[in-house]
């Protein structure tokens, strides 16, 4: 996938959506870190049979540094005016979860966790815990972060059966590592 | 302004302010419902409508009753403004 070189965030993600195309109708109306998520989500999940996972077992933790500070700050910019409803919509950490939701149909435990880098160990605890209930079959989980031009991704698709055995601390922090620079 | 003139000007402020860049001035039909099978906007862009119309036209809906009817169409739309315009 080739995407030229200096694009700003925002046309960076443009850019990527019209190559994806995941066909979200909302698309125009999210802010960067929904932007970013639903296209992260759309270009993992396209590689994963999701026909026998049941909705309510489908579950999402991600974890991000900034969250929604990046539109926190457009809305409070625009105070001294009318604000937007529409950017005030996405003035909550997890909005981006719930884009994600309904695009894909996911009904189970969510999440948006904060902390200032990517922690391998809270999230192989959280989602171990959550497969460990028995009610997860698939769970979407890892690092998102957007604020000004600064975009970053590194997400995980896990299945049940497979969290032991290549979902631990250390695989996972290889990935973040390579991913985070 | 007529309101042939307050429509177009309609169309291109919607397109703006909700954000509709796949749409254009043309595909927007004055009589065509603008919520459900028309352009398919939803509750936010209500909202938004509202905050248009109190921008562009100093225009704050008395009851919010008659925001289906006023948002029916931009040619409803228009027929409120001419009505309640300053």
């Amino acid at each position: 996938m080739a995407l030229e070189a200096g694009l700003s965030a925002a046309n960076f993600l443009q850019a990527l959506y019209r190559q994806v195309q995941p066909a979200y109708p909302k698309w125009y109306k999210m802010d960067k870190l929904s932007q970013l998520g639903l296209l992260a989500a759309e270009l993992l999940l396209r590689s994963v049979d999701q026909g026998a996972t049941d909705p309510f077992g489908k579950a999402i933790v991600l974890q991000s540094a900034h969250g929604c500070l990046d539109t926190d700050l457009r809305f409070v910019a625009q105070l001294d005016d009318i604000p937007s409803p529409a950017t005030f919509v996405y003035t909550l950490p997890n909005i981006v979860i719930g884009e994600i939701s309904i695009k894909f149909d996911c009904k189970g435990e969510q999440a948006m966790l904060l902390c200032e880098k990517p922690d391998a160990g809270m999230l192989e605890a959280y989602v171990h815990s959550l497969f460990a209930e028995g009610h997860t079959g698939l769970c979407l989980c890892g690092w998102l972060d957007a604020f000004g031009e600064s975009l970053s991704a590194t997400m995980f698709a896990v299945t049940a059966g497979e969290e032991g055995e290549t979902f631990n601390k250390e695989n996972i922090q290889q990935y973040f590592d390579h991913e985070q620079g | 302004m007529n309101r042939d003139e307050l429509i177009e000007q309609l169309k291109g402020q919607i397109i703006e302010q909700l954000n509709l860049q796949a749409v254009t001035p043309a595909d927007i039909k004055t009589d065509d419902p603008l919520f459900g099978e028309g352009l398919g906007l939803d509750s936010i862009d209500a909202l938004e409508l509202i905050v248009l119309l109190q921008q562009h036209y100093k225009i704050k809906l008395a009851n919010a009753e008659e925001g289906p009817k006023v948002f029916r169409s931009v040619g409803t739309m228009a027929d409120y403004i001419l009505a309640h315009g300053q």
